[in-house]
């Protein structure tokens, strides 16, 4: 057992500060160990969204000494020792209440993303190799850190352009199927706001999931967009490509 | 105080698996329908799970098929389960999950590139349909891509608090949004409840907060028939180091991918308990011997036991268990690569609950339906790993598809207007009122009593003194009282509420295990350890009588004639 001090911010959409409660810090102990601790013994009242505790949910997102984390899996020994550690709420999202904010803006996003399309004439054979090139969009957790870490959301506030590089991974999830026939490329680009990533890849550095997501998400879409935009029948071709390599089934 | 309210044809309560695919199939057959949850949609405890949705496809295994899928649920139930539904669940199991592929689901697949299935406690053939350890996420997902584009709404962090009724029917709820305090009504043609479970009851629990027993305590609230409350599964492996993740959840994929458990002394202590099927037992059977080797003095420094894939190829454990191997590594600094985890026993599921009618989901009350956790009758005496998935995919489109028959039939809702003056008062009972019971040290003593008390082994003296705290917890919880009175995001207020949910849900366990007086599946007693033939053949069910008490009834467990076969052929093979 170790003492640290929490810094946590408390306030809501009219203002807030930090304020500092001191713990017996235990052994493993993560930040939303922490910060339930504190709920549970000084500040009853302290808002906090959080669910499975387990890095599985994505609710528990907040700014742990400046950086978007999510508080269940940030262990308090591995931050520096001997100094205050902060937990703010996200700033790309409007506060509720302590660490809570109102993150609803993704769900309205998600909506207009037209869903999976099969194909009439789908034969639901898929090869492993497919799946693995869609898992990796589909770990996604939906905890929002890579939104609120994007300047273009975070710092320039343009959510009435931009989709945000979560669902730019949920759209080339979508794209990537070999089985999906919908076509989501003037929607990324005239209402998702593609061309405004400038791939500073802070989104890739966050995300709790290890999702590489301006390598393999954003990247991918600008290439197939020009694709489609320039070169019609591009995406024809592609398309065909990949039905074709869905054929080996190799595992692994 | 004013009012939101809404008026739909279903109003479906919670935004997990079984509630997600319940709105699904109520908007696809036209009901207006709204589904309101506790947290942030796709956020509901179904994303914890993670071994896989259990359908007996014959991918992997060509000669499996409904009728051994439904042995594996009869044998895992140990006979208590409700036999249409066991039917049911292992005939349309394979076209739920095709259908959730078809909506945008995406599984491992085998060489062939059809699904991929991988073996798990207590099912004869490798059957679960998974992809790596995360299956959950990816179903809960896909439902929630299906239902945002289904016309549903979406009312997501409010609590229902109430259901309301008009006579014998349930004709809406009360609650209220969790971000503002602020109130709201539904008046509704038909509900269906899907909230889950009641793990936070217990202190060690692989459940997340919100499995407080809600629908189950809203139901018998209004006088449904709950079923089989003395079932509470304890998953043989949750985490038990370090101290914050006590009780996080080690998938059963680790021993479906070939994970050995052994003791202190290195021994595979399984062949001593199952040595048939091992690691791959069922749950009751694997949670009982790590309970007992850690008892008898042969666990592990931090009071658990070894579960080891360190044989198998580094490759195999990184692609198969990946957020295993993240949560070890990230949580408690082993790498399972090369060390074994450390792992005991974790209060994870309830067979019990809402007693339902198998083929539509409907309640014993008018009006009201239930799937998923919330509902009883499926797994019986114990539920076997990857049934859960299954069950909420097949028994949540019924229900849905039930409430939205009977919304079609139902006459428009009338709210009366006194049960929400009730309903408002107890809300600001708990916001302002004279109590002095903090809602924080009641779930504390909670969790300890049932814990300690009304845990994996139980015995008449432990169930008496359980039985004994929580009618003194009952007699303070008229005094709960939010440490503080604001009413924004309150977190003192709303466990109010969920204590109050989870003392109901607790008392029925409690009185059911203390009434069977017999070993079955996840109950065991002491005092009682073998099988007893009347308890066989009957399921306890619960319900609240006139003068409020707590009403217990042995009823006859639900069987089907034409069944009768398919349960002897496998009692036979069990015997030999």
């Amino acid at each position: 057992m170790s003492a640290r001090t929490l810094k946590l911010w408390r306030g809501d959409g009219r203002g807030g500060e930090l304020v500092a409660y001191e713990i017996e810090a235990g052994t493993g102990m993560v930040v939303l160990d922490a910060v339930l601790l504190i709920q549970r013994t000084q500040a009853k009242d302290l808002a906090v969204r959080w669910n499975c505790k387990a890095a599985k949910c994505g609710s528990c997102s907040a700014e742990i000494n400046g950086l978007p984390r999510l508080m269940c899996k940030t262990r308090l020994d591995h931050l520096p020792e001997g100094e205050p550690i902060t937990v703010e709420p996200l700033k790309a999202f409007p506060v509720i209440r302590d660490l809570v904010t109102d993150v609803s803006w993704n769900y309205e996003v998600n909506k207009r993303i037209p869903p999976f399309t099969p194909a009439p004439e789908a034969d639901w054979l898929i090869g492993q190799e497919d799946v693995d090139r869609m898992a990796e969009y589909r770990k996604c957790i939906e905890c929002f850190l890579c939104q609120d870490v994007c300047h273009i959301l975070r710092d320039h506030r343009l959510h009435d352009r931009y989709f945000g590089p979560r669902f730019l991974v949920r759209i080339a999830s979508l794209e990537t199927h070999p089985l999906d026939s919908a076509d989501r490329a003037d929607l990324v680009v005239d209402e998702g706001g593609l061309g405004l990533c400038n791939i500073t890849k802070c989104c890739t550095e966050v995300c709790p999931e290890g999702i590489h997501i301006t390598d393999n998400a954003i990247i991918p879409l600008k290439e197939r967009v020009v694709d489609r935009r320039y070169d019609p029948l591009a995406k024809l071709t592609r398309r065909i490509r990949r039905r074709g390599s869905t054929g080996t089934g190799d595992r692994g | 105080m004013s009012i939101e309210r809404h008026q739909y044809d279903v109003v479906v309560v919670g935004a997990g698996g079984a509630g997600l695919r319940a709105a699904i199939a109520c908007a696809q057959e036209g009901a207006d329908t709204a589904l309101v949850c506790k947290s942030l949609l796709g956020k509901a405890h179904t994303v914890m799970a993670e071994g896989g949705i259990a359908a007996a496809l014959g991918n992997v295994a060509a000669e499996d098929n409904w009728q051994v899928h439904f042995q594996d649920t009869m044998f895992g139930g140990k006979y208590l389960n409700n036999w249409h539904m066991a039917e049911l669940h292992a005939k349309e199991a394979p076209d739920r999950v095709h259908e959730l592929e078809q909506w945008g689901g995406v599984f491992d697949r085998t060489p062939e590139r059809k699904l991929s299935q991988r073996a798990f406690g207590g099912h004869t053939h490798r059957r679960l349909v998974h992809i790596g350890d995360r299956t959950g996420l990816e179903l809960i997902r896909t439902l929630q891509d299906k239902a945002v584009h289904a016309g549903i709404d979406v009312f997501m962090e409010c609590t229902v608090t109430r259901l309301l009724t008009d006579g014998d029917r349930v004709c809406g709820a009360f609650g209220y949004r969790r971000a503002t305090g602020a109130p709201f009504t539904f008046a509704a043609r038909a509900l269906v409840l899907a909230t889950g479970g009641g793990g936070k009851c217990w202190r060690i629990t692989s459940n997340s907060w919100e499995c407080t027993g809600d629908g189950h305590a809203l139901a018998y609230a209004v006088g449904a028939e709950l079923v089989d409350m003395e079932f509470v599964q304890f998953h043989p492996t949750g985490m038990v180091w370090p101290p914050g993740v006590i009780g996080l959840l080690v998938t059963e994929a680790v021993r479906g991918e070939g994970g050995i458990l052994r003791n202190s002394t290195g021994e595979r202590f399984m062949e001593r308990y199952d040595p048939k099927r091992l690691e791959l037992s069922t749950r009751d059977v694997v949670a009982r011997a790590i309970f007992t080797e850690v008892k008898e003095g042969r666990g592990t420094p931090h009071g658990g036991v070894f579960l080891d894939v360190s044989h198998l190829p580094e490759q195999t454990v990184r692609r198969k268990l990946p957020s295993m191997y993240d949560q070890f590594m990230e949580l408690a600094g082993v790498d399972i690569t090369r060390e074994p985890m450390e792992v005991g026993p974790t209060c994870h599921y309830f067979m019990g609950g809402i007693r339902v009618d198998a083929e539509t989901g409907a309640s014993s009350v008018p009006g009201l339906f239930a799937t998923g956790e919330c509902s009883g009758g499926m797994n019986g005496a114990n539920r076997l790993g990857g049934n859960s998935l299954s069950d909420l995919l097949v028994f949540g489109r019924r229900a849905g598809l039930g409430a939205a028959a009977d919304a079609g039939r139902a006459a428009e809702p009338r709210i009366a207007e006194e049960q929400i003056e009730d309903a408002t008062t107890e809300m600001t009972r708990y916001l302002s009122g004279p109590g002095d019971e903090d809602p924080y040290r009641m779930h504390s003593e909670l969790m300890a009593t049932m814990q300690d008390d009304v845990g994996i082994f139980r015995d008449e003296v432990n169930l008496n003194a359980a039985v004994a705290d929580l009618d003194d917890f009952q007699r303070r919880a008229a005094r709960l009282r939010s440490p503080s009175s604001g009413t924004a995001f309150n977190p003192g207020w709303h466990l109010c509420y969920d204590v109050r949910n989870m003392l109901v849900v607790s008392q029925a366990v409690a009185h059911a295990a203390l009434m069977r007086h017999e070993s079955r599946g996840a109950h065991s007693r002491l005092d009682y350890p073998g099988y007893d033939d009347y308890w066989g053949e009957h399921n306890i069910v619960i319900s609240k009588g006139a003068d409020g008490s707590i009403q217990l009834e042995p009823r006859p467990v639900n069987k089907a004639l034409a069944l009768r076969a398919l349960v002897e052929q496998r009692q036979e093979a069990e015997r030999a």
